[in-house]
């Protein structure tokens, strides 16, 4: 149907498109589990903060678990390299994801304030250690990780936990908890009412200027001082794939070269540094129409994408580059699964993801309300 | 070379984490249908009480289905943690049908389980029961590709492995699918579910009849868990994945493993229902046999051998042998000198590559390894008898008296005598733990039968690891068994909690502990 250097780049597209996915759903519920402390400050109100998700957080989970899945089937040493280099980020993301399910489907479960107030924190632990290991490790993305291959291509990785942690990795890290945040925050003003809303206004709106400033500082440490990847050698985009048999160096400034090559690409990052103000502006309004609500969602998904398309296009075809041993850098051209693979899978992909939306908008159709303490009050034993 | 320390820790880690998971994964498996079935029969008859069974089952299912979810992260990203090269080398394959249970399947149950849970007022009644069945059906497809992906690593169909990119590559999607090890290992291992989820309906249902309360529901209740369950045990005894022991040189040394059967014998075979095997003398002592049995089980016939372990590792030498020309050329194709004869002799000997990386054990060139080595390595071949030999007795004695319980069950509840039955209510109750106890030692007998393999035939497990020190995997292993103790101290806080209180539970006001104020107030005021 296509030939192995489309079906590359195809899943350079999907993998991109189910991580965003993953962000503006989970990260959903994950911005909910962070507001959760500071938007709630009884027991009742927690209740309506969980329950504006609480019918579709697991479902949004599996936008991650499918993220996860499809990179080991697509990119499958990505996922060897990167989940088992990164091994105690991951397993401290891991051990954090644990306390959502049992968070959620367990605490309303007993009448103890101290079992529910423990379950809250447990939440919001779940909902901000992965935001924030992601966004470290996309800023180690974009740094370089120290690793390569053998000859029988067993992956070595020699960098450390602690070695993660640089004055850039943690801006990354803080671009992604204030972007999950801040899509918390518009969920929560267009699903809840009163106070709730009113205080989940009131921080969404901080946290989207963070957000916009955290990211275009990010920019400039990219432009100024984090040295990109560049493949000097020619890259066969039909090749099979052997990530170890191509050179590349590094330079200055380097991951802007795809935006200097076709300027249009600007109007990318451009979005996610205007968009949170417009989110912000639309959060400032004092009695906000429904259009006001949703387009201040809207807006935060658009950021969002933007934000998460902005790093994939500066590094591309780069997905995993190596700082120790550069030549073994993981490109999209040559990290991937066969053309069998990348062709069954799209197929795959193509047809279920239409039927996935579908069920799930059904869903979300379903339960759209504006959760209230009164409602959650009638419904003391059934609701979460 | 890789650290022993490092293999023994990676594999006691998948094994933990693995054999936790399962605990919650059949009930899930179990309970949608039950629930579905229940829900049915409500929205059919209208009547409240199957609308209360399916809240009150649903809300053990839920305490249940939570720490599945949170468990079944783990299994997500294990493989690129903890096996690397595992994932490296065979990802191309084995991530699809992971990939695709995510499309498929987790999407369709975990988006219908919301509905289920909180959907009750939102949904029409025919919606709702909709809903629970993509629910039930998200659960068995989930079951379905990763058996799938499972029956690949235990005869790996399919595929075929490329050097230049150094690992298994698909070459027909359908073979996969279609393989009869997968096949027989979904019915056997969804049926396991079935039970489980039955055993544990009659259990709590025998519970309420033993305590005298809540008859009615309890008695509605064990009827739908003791017909499903009587189905459920017929299939996973009949349709036992025996059948899928003829398929596959792995399989086949399981299958002598499973019987410890060192010698082979004239057909039809014995089968040793008993006995004391020993991995040095390659005997096995003070054995019980049934003459002709095992022929007639394995094989489905009376003429058919079923080889024994000193045979099959016997036959394992050659292929060590073989499999170290086949490392040979695939080093000099490795390093650049890929002739078309260098390509031809690569792949005359190919299919024994993976025997030959059983000597990466004791020498990381291969081609060097001494005849000691080599004999090592031969020994290396099949995996500890003993271990899977009990293993396995445990999983069939477990297997015959639940079919036992289900019988009675079955039969005494059509007669209307179930109530008068105490001594069976009571071995149901006592029996909660049996569907679990056949289920873990069979995942046991599948996985650690298929020793030193981690993709059979193909790629020894010890080489599968990722390149972590032993003491990270120690950590996280120690992590893992701390937090895993204490969210199961908590969700058995929680179901025993609720099972015991039963369908009071729901607040409905019918039920027992709502009938008694006096009595029961301390313990209602607590529940919500």
């Amino acid at each position: 149907m296509f030939d192995y250097e489309t079906l590359k780049f195809i899943w350079w597209c999907l993998i991109g498109f189910l991580f965003i996915g993953f962000a503006i759903t989970d990260g959903m519920d994950m911005g909910v589990g962070g507001l959760l402390p500071f938007v709630a400050k009884k027991d009742v109100e927690s209740r309506v903060v969980i329950n504006t998700v609480g019918a579709h957080w697991d479902g949004n989970q599996v936008w991650f678990i499918t993220a996860g899945a499809s990179l080991f089937a697509a990119w499958p040493l990505v996922y060897a390299t990167a989940f088992s280099g990164f091994y105690f980020a991951m397993m401290l993301t891991l051990f954090s994801l644990f306390l959502r399910p049992l968070a959620f489907d367990y605490r309303s479960k007993i009448d103890s304030l101290k079992w529910r107030t423990n379950w809250d924190k447990a939440l919001f632990v779940g909902s901000m250690v992965p935001p924030l290991v992601f966004g470290v490790a996309f800023g180690n993305l974009l740094q370089g990780v120290p690793f390569g291959f053998d000859s029988l291509m067993r992956v070595t990785y020699t960098g450390s936990f602690l070695a993660l942690f640089t004055p850039f990795t943690l801006l990354t890290g803080v671009v992604s908890v204030a972007m999950m945040l801040m899509h918390g925050s518009t969920w929560l003003v267009m699903r809840t009412d009163a106070d709730v809303a009113q205080r989940s206004a009131n921080i969404g709106r901080v946290v989207a200027v963070v957000l916009s400033l955290a990211f275009a500082i990010a920019g400039l440490m990219v432009w100024q001082s984090i040295d990109g990847y560049l493949v000097v050698s020619t890259i066969d985009t039909m090749g099979q794939a052997q990530p170890t048999i191509k050179e590349v160096t590094t330079s200055s400034g380097a991951w802007l070269n795809n935006y200097r090559e076709t300027p249009l690409l600007w109007l990318v990052p451009a979005v996610g540094l205007v968009v949170p103000f417009l989110v912000a502006l639309l959060l400032s309004i004092k009695s906000k129409s429904t259009s006001v609500k949703v387009f201040a969602f809207i807006g935060s998904s658009l950021t969002i994408i933007s934000i998460i398309l902005t790093a994939g296009i500066a590094m591309f075809p780069f997905v995993m580059p190596s700082s120790s041993v550069p030549n073994h850098s993981l490109l999209m051209w040559d990290t991937v699964s066969s053309e069998g693979t990348l062709g069954l899978m799209f197929m795959v992909v193509a047809f279920f993801i239409p039927i996935i939306i579908g069920y799930t908008l059904w869903c979300y159709k379903k339960m759209w309300r504006t959760v209230t303490i009164a409602e959650i009050e009638q419904n003391n034993h059934t609701a979460y | 070379m890789i650290s022993e320390a490092l293999v023994e820790l990676s594999r006691w880690q998948f094994a933990v984490t693995a054999l936790f998971h399962f605990l919650f994964v059949p009930l899930t498996i179990g309970l949608t249908w039950i629930l579905f079935i229940m829900e049915a029969v409500y929205v059919m008859t209208g009547r409240e009480i199957y609308r209360d069974m399916t809240k009150f089952w649903g809300k053990l299912f839920g305490i249940n289905f939570a720490i599945g979810v949170a468990t079944g992260l783990t299994m997500e990203f294990e493989f690129g943690t903890n096996w690397s090269y595992y994932s490296h080398y065979v990802g191309d394959v084995f991530g699809a049908p992971l990939a695709i249970e995510g499309l498929m399947a987790f999407f369709l149950e975990s988006t219908f389980v919301g509905m289920f849970f909180l959907g009750w007022d939102r949904l029409s009644k025919r919606q709702h029961l909709m809903g629970t069945f993509l629910m039930a059906l998200g659960t068995n497809f989930s079951a379905l590709w990763i058996l799938i992906a499972n029956g690949w690593m235990q005869n790996p169909v399919g595929s075929e492995f490329n050097y230049m990119t150094m690992r298994m590559e698909l070459v027909s999607f359908s073979e996969i699918i279609f393989n009869p090890v997968a096949q027989v290992k979904f019915i056997h291992t969804v049926a396991g579910g079935y039970v489980a989820g039955s055993m544990f309906v009659l259990s709590i249902s025998s519970y309420y009849l033993l305590k005298g309360r809540d008859i009615a529901f309890a008695k509605r209740s064990f009827s739908v868990a003791a017909g499903f369950g009587l189905a459920a045990i017929f299939s996973v005894i009949l349709l036992g994945d025996e059948s899928g022991y003829e398929v596959g040189e792995v399989q086949r040394v399981k299958l002598a493993a499973i019987e410890a059967e060192y010698h082979t014998e004239p057909a039809p075979a014995a089968f040793t229902l008993i006995g004391i095997p020993d991995d040095e003398a390659m005997e096995t002592h003070y054995a019980v046999k049934i003459p002709y049995a095992l022929g007639l089980i394995a094989t489905r016939s009376l003429d058919e051998k079923v080889i024994g372990l000193r045979d099959l590792q016997k036959a394992h030498e050659p292929r060590i042998r073989n499999g170290m020309i086949a490392y040979k050329y695939l080093v000099k194709l490795r390093n650049g000198e890929d002739t078309p004869e260098n390509i031809a002799k690569f792949n005359e000997t190919k299919q024994d590559l993976g025997y030959g990386l059983l000597l990466k054990r004791y020498t990381d060139n291969v081609v060097d390894a001494t005849e000691a080595q080599i004999q090592m390595a031969v020994k290396d071949s099949t995996p500890p008898v003993a271990q899977v030999f009990w293993a396995f007795r445990m999983m069939v004695a477990s297997g015959f008296i639940m079919l036992l319980l289900f019988c009675l069950a079955f039969y005494f509840n059509a007669r209307r005598q179930i109530e008068q039955k105490r001594w069976l209510l009571k071995s149901i109750l006592f029996a909660l733990p049996l569907p679990w106890i056949a289920i873990e030692t069979g995942w046991f007998v599948a996985e650690f039968g298929r020793q030193p393999w981690a993709i059979s035939e193909i790629l020894p497990t010890f080489l599968s690891t990722s390149s972590l020190e032993a003491s990270d995997v120690l950590f996280s292993l120690i992590a893992f068994i701390v937090v895993y103790s204490i969210l199961f101290v908590i969700e058995m806080y929680l179901m025993i909690k609720f099972a015991r209180l039963g369908p009071s539970a729901l607040h409905t006001g019918r039920y027992h502990f709502e009938q008694v104020p006096e009595l029961t107030s301390g313990l209602r005021s607590q529940n919500s």
